[in-house]
């Protein structure tokens, strides 16, 4: 949490010092990598994307400025990171990736002016970015239309899918359905009162856990909120769950009203270690604002937690953090923005190719060994195979591991049964 | 949607709805006390409110981290502290953009109104280059944390009542200075006839700028006590800026009974209709209410009589 | 103020044919496809700056709630084009065939009433002028036969605009939500993604431009703007004089709201879809400032301001993304502390003065003529 009064470690100066500093002995002392060793460019690019024999753009989209920059940044970081780590290690094809980095100002339209952008005039092979799903559903249309690839981060309610788009997040059942199973037997819960902030997100995911809490744990659902985004005021609906005493609090809250929510729900006497609370909408980047103290005790149905014991996320979080300073925090979507560089460059390498037709064929079935996760691989419907887990949030604001499914859940963003 | 509870349950549940109520009630009153002053004896509107209580609520996090560092012994006590600096922090840039930008425009109020907006989105960018862009979350000192069990199903969280209590003790100071001290006398001589307050020996540009620093003070306590409740990142002031305008025009602009009567009135309007339906459409629905009674009585509840 | 026969005067005549040359010729000869769409992006702001030069710099009222009438219009386009983007065979992976994607991932099961107009095109365009219209009336009429006015009238049009907001986000299921209404595609059959229909909306929605410019012109000439700047100065005389000051003021808002809403319209088309992202505080505010910066009494300097600020705010938000709310923000405040009349004020004051100086100087050493025109566009204060 915040005990240091050294403020300056969160300015973006200081980040670009701190950036500087850790790319300083990465050039001087790795030996450089030669690029240009690579395919011919002629064979690799054969749609004119901005592919040289030497180097590959690649865009990153995200909201730099705005109210969503709160949530972006750690996407942005992330696949800086990665992109910086697949240059050290020789690139794509032989090429070095350039990227250019485009501000979505939180402001859905100009995330598809940008889009256009990138995909018109610098030609970019492949886009990182979006966060949101009005951000994605603004960007959509035009990466269909001029052919791009978008590697999107973002956990999120399904309902879509696209050869133009590779999602790297969870859709929302492979987010919500295990950890519904695993805390109705762990804590025999019966009863649910769901609250989540007004939009498409929250509403699905709601929904897809209403069936399934009637449908298959044969459960009830006491109640089902939703509020404005940016709303501060959770007073009147902390109330309703002590009137209907549900044995589950199931939240999909987002943005600056989960701190709200929390902070009013602990000052409201509801004892966290007593009463069962399952989230889905914050990550260790939430609760750095939340307050580990506001929040501890609470699950959360995750697929990543930088806690994670594994070989991989053991290098990951350091490199993560000489990249960006020792207090950052990596959070779910965070960890899935690093995944988008890497398959990309998997992909383009069991392609053979930049061209995104060839991309969009040769993804399905692309493995990633070295996953902060673990290991992904890219399902036939542009979506990953991956594990779901619960974690427990601690006072120091990292969760600790409860739970993971032993096999990796397959996606489904059109799931029978619960539309 | 009653029939499942006992009439015990009922008695609670009303009665913790109504403590939400006055919650809310503090937080409008704490919000629009600073924009009353401002809006209210100035005639200034002032977009760039809630990133004057966005600095307040910035000043009691660092606050809380220079003692959790430096004196943590005091730390229960750092509230008190916190609230005075960030008083002192927005009160004091108020003042100097009172001086840099406000007074140029005194004649020309619509103008105020774009003038402190091209701020708020200059004071935004700056909070986001000096603390970044992620929320920051502010540690409470364990006294204000948890709530009081006043019967078995009947709680009272304490920062409520903590706010209660600092919204009281702030309005009466506010209702002191403005009605019975001397400089009040002053500010509303200024208010009611400028030229006529300068010619009997009032400084006006003094009284000016004082009057407008407090306003922007009292949102700086009032950010400070929001960090409690809400969340600090640098666009969270914009979300409170339309509440708050309605709140000091549906109380009639230059009345701080109105003022107060208008915050009572929506916030329990508010928290009554959200015990029934959604946040949102509760908010709707507040609104629109509030916007319709204005659309009839335009003057809002309570109204100055000014001979013109 | 001097009266003048002629529908434009000299210097206005110089600027409506300089601003045809520029959005006729100049800009779609120069950009590249992107960039002329961006320019018609920016051009529907123009119209919202139009009106408020109207009810406004002429009028007076000032209304922080033009983004609701821009997204009245442009959410009634979309909803056309959704409509037709969802037929039964683009949507039948859904449960309920035939609806919009939003309404069928909200469970709704039958296209709502008020969404059933929206097949017929000739309807949609009448609802895109009239549903604003309808609702300026209310308003206005609500509140200027009140009297209320200036700063409150500002205060509650901006209430407003928060509350349609969020109805419109909290009505998912009929209105899309916060993602608004997305992946429009066609206009009757005609695919408006491709850069060639991009090209052909642009030059209709310059012609629909200047058609607003010229009513406004109009407007403006009459009586009736003449009563507006009356107004203005002095209300009481107006109404001493026996006008009704109200319905005055109601024609300006409702004459401004349908400007913005015949902006927001050609918004979703060139644009591809709407969201409540325009309707907000926001927005309408920004809206305010793009009349400010080209002046507020200039109807010319509407459209420049329009494309000047967001020019300058893809320019900068580009290469320098954190700079950018500091150079928006010095503009709001660096063009009301010192250039009130902004663009125009700056023109009419340095560059007309100094031309009219020169061409009278020229045209008194030919031979005896007087100019009757004063630098249009300087306010009556």
């Amino acid at each position: 949490m915040s005990d240091e009064p050294n403020k300056g470690l969160r300015s973006p100066l200081r980040r670009k010092l701190l950036m500087g500093a850790a790319a300083l002995p990465l050039v001087s002392i790795l030996p450089r990598p030669s690029f240009g060793a690579g395919p011919a460019t002629a064979t690799v690019n054969t749609t004119g994307l901005a592919v040289t024999d030497t180097e590959v753009t690649v865009g990153i989209l995200h909201s730099a400025t705005g109210t969503m920059a709160i949530s972006e940044t750690g996407s942005i970081q992330a696949e800086k990171l990665a992109i910086e780590q697949i240059n050290a290690a020789g690139g794509v094809l032989g090429r070095k990736i350039k990227f250019i980095q485009e501000d979505g100002a939180s402001d859905w339209p100009t995330f598809a002016e940008k889009a256009k952008k990138l995909l018109v005039n610098d030609k970019v092979a492949a886009i990182m970015g979006c966060w949101t799903s009005a951000s994605r559903k603004a960007v959509l249309p035009v990466v269909e239309q001029y052919n791009g690839m978008l590697y999107y981060p973002t956990f999120y309610e399904g309902l879509e899918q696209s050869k133009n788009v590779i999602y790297t997040g969870q859709e929302a059942t492979q987010q919500i359905l295990a950890g519904l199973n695993w805390i109705a037997k762990e804590k025999g819960a019966k009863s649910f009162f769901f609250i989540g902030s007004d939009y498409i997100w929250p509403r699905t995911s709601n929904k897809i856990a209403r069936k399934h809490v009637e449908n298959v744990l044969k459960g009830k659902v006491v109640g089902e909120e939703y509020y404005a985004l940016g709303s501060t005021q959770f007073n009147s609906v902390i109330n309703k769950i002590k009137l209907t005493k549900p044995d589950v609090i199931f939240t999909d809250v987002v943005g600056g009203s989960n701190v709200a929510f929390y902070k009013q729900l602990k000052a409201a006497g509801v004892d966290l270690s007593k009463q069962a609370l399952l989230t889905i909408s914050v990550t260790e980047d939430e609760i750095d604002g939340i307050g580990g103290e506001n929040i501890a005790g609470a699950y959360a149905c995750m697929k990543y937690f930088q806690s994670l014991d594994n070989a991989n996320n053991k290098t990951f979080v350091p490199a993560f953090k000489k990249m960006w300073g020792e207090k950052t925090v990596i959070g779910d979507v965070t960890q899935a923005g690093y995944l988008g560089p890497w398959l990309w460059k998997l992909t383009c390498e069991k392609a053979g190719s930049f061209d995104v037709d060839k991309i969009a064929a040769a993804s399905a079935g692309v493995e990633f060994k070295e996953a902060p996760e673990g290991y992904v691989r890219i399902h036939e419907n542009h979506h990953l195979w991956s594990k779901t887990r619960v974690g427990r949030a601690k006072l120091d604001g990292q969760f600790e591991l409860i739970f993971e499914t032993a096999d990796l859940i397959e996606p489904d963003p059109f799931p029978k049964g619960y539309q | 949607m009653f029939g499942d509870y006992s009439i015990g349950d009922l008695g609670s549940i009303f009665v913790m709805q109504g403590f939400a109520g006055l919650i809310l009630f503090s937080v409008y009153v704490l919000m629009a006390l600073g924009l009353a002053i401002i809006f209210g004896q100035m005639g200034v509107i002032n977009m760039a409110h809630g990133e004057f209580m966005i600095l307040g609520a910035y000043v009691t996090w660092m606050t809380s981290n220079l003692f959790q560092s430096y004196l943590p012994g005091l730390f229960s006590g750092y509230f008190f502290v916190a609230m005075m600096l960030a008083f002192l922090a927005s009160g004091a840039l108020g003042m100097l953009v009172e001086w840099g930008l406000i007074r140029h425009l005194y004649k020309r109020p619509l103008d105020t109104l774009l003038a402190t907006w091209g701020l708020s989105l200059i004071l935004q960018q700056a909070y986001r280059s000096v603390f970044g862009a992620r929320e920051v979350g502010v540690e409470l000192p364990q006294w204000m944390l948890g709530s009081l069990k006043v019967t078995d199903s009947i709680e009272v969280p304490i920062n409520g009542i903590f706010v209660m209590g600092l919204t009281v003790s702030i309005t009466c100071a506010v209702a002191y200075v403005i009605y019975k001290s001397r400089w009040g006398r002053q500010v509303r001589a200024v208010v009611q006839n400028r030229i006529m307050a300068g010619a009997v020996g009032i400084n006006t540009e003094k009284v000016d700028r004082y009057t407008y620093g407090l306003g922007c003070g009292i949102a700086g306590i009032a950010g400070s006590a929001f960090t409690m409740i809400g969340s600090t990142g640098p666009t969270s002031g914009q979300l409170y800026i339309v509440d708050t305008f309605l709140v000091v025009v549906f109380g009639g602009a230059a009345s701080l009974l109105g003022t107060i009567a208008s915050a009572f009135s929506i916030s329990q309007t508010q928290s009554t209709l959200e015990f029934f339906m959604s946040g949102s459409m509760a908010k709707v629905l507040t609104l629109l209410a509030v916007v319709g009674i204005l659309m009839l009585r335009p003057q809002g509840l309570f109204s100055l009589k000014v001979r013109k | 103020m001097i009266i003048n026969s002629r529908f434009f005067n000299r210097s206005e005549l110089i600027g409506f044919v300089t601003l045809a040359l520029l959005l006729f010729l100049i800009l779609p000869l120069s950009l590249d496809a992107f960039r002329l769409n961006l320019v018609a992006k920016y051009l529907t702001y123009a119209f919202v700056a139009i009106g408020l030069v109207l009810c406004w710099g002429y009028g007076g009222i000032l209304s922080l709630g033009q983004g609701m009438f821009f997204g009245l219009g442009g959410y009634c386009m979309a909803m056309f084009l959704k409509l037709e983007a969802s037929s039964v065979e683009n949507t039948k992976i859904q449960s309920t065939p035939g609806i919009p994607d939003f309404m069928d991932w909200n469970q709704i099961t039958a296209l709502p009433f008020f969404w059933k107009p929206f097949h017929s095109f000739p309807l949609t365009l009448l609802a895109i002028v009239l549903v604003p219209t309808l609702f300026a009336f209310i308003i206005g009429t609500a509140m200027f036969k009140r009297r209320v006015g200036g700063v409150y009238f500002a205060i509650i049009t901006q209430a407003i605009a928060a509350i349609l907001t969020i109805l419109i986000v909290g009505q998912q299921g009929y209105t899309g939500g916060i993602n608004g209404i997305t992946d429009l595609r066609t206009l009757n059959g005609w695919d408006i993604r491709t850069d060639h229909a991009k090209f052909i909306l642009y030059f209709v929605e310059v012609v629909l431009l200047f058609g607003c410019i010229v009513t406004a012109q109009f407007i403006r000439l009459t009586k009736l703007g003449r009563i507006l700047v009356a107004m203005r100065e002095q209300e009481d005389r107006v109404r001493f004089s026996g006008y009704s000051v109200a319905n005055f003021k109601i024609f300006a808002f409702c004459a401004a709201a349908i400007f913005s809403a015949i902006g927001g319209a050609l918004f979703t088309l060139e644009v591809g879809f709407m969201s409540p992202s325009f309707v907000g505080i926001v927005p309408s505010i920004e809206m305010v400032i793009y009349t400010a910066v080209g002046g507020r009494m200039s109807i010319f300097g509407a459209v420049y301001g329009s494309l000047l600020v967001n020019f300058a705010k893809t320019t900068l938000s580009e290469s320098f993304p954190q700079l950018w709310l500091f150079g928006l923000g010095a503009l709001f405040i660096a063009v009301v502390l010192a250039f009130p009349n902004g663009l125009s004020g700056i023109w009419a004051d340095h560059v007309q003065s100094r031309i009219d100086r020169l061409i009278s100087s020229i045209k008194r050493k030919s031979g005896g003529w007087t100019s009757n025109s004063v630098a249009d566009g300087a306010p009556a204060e």
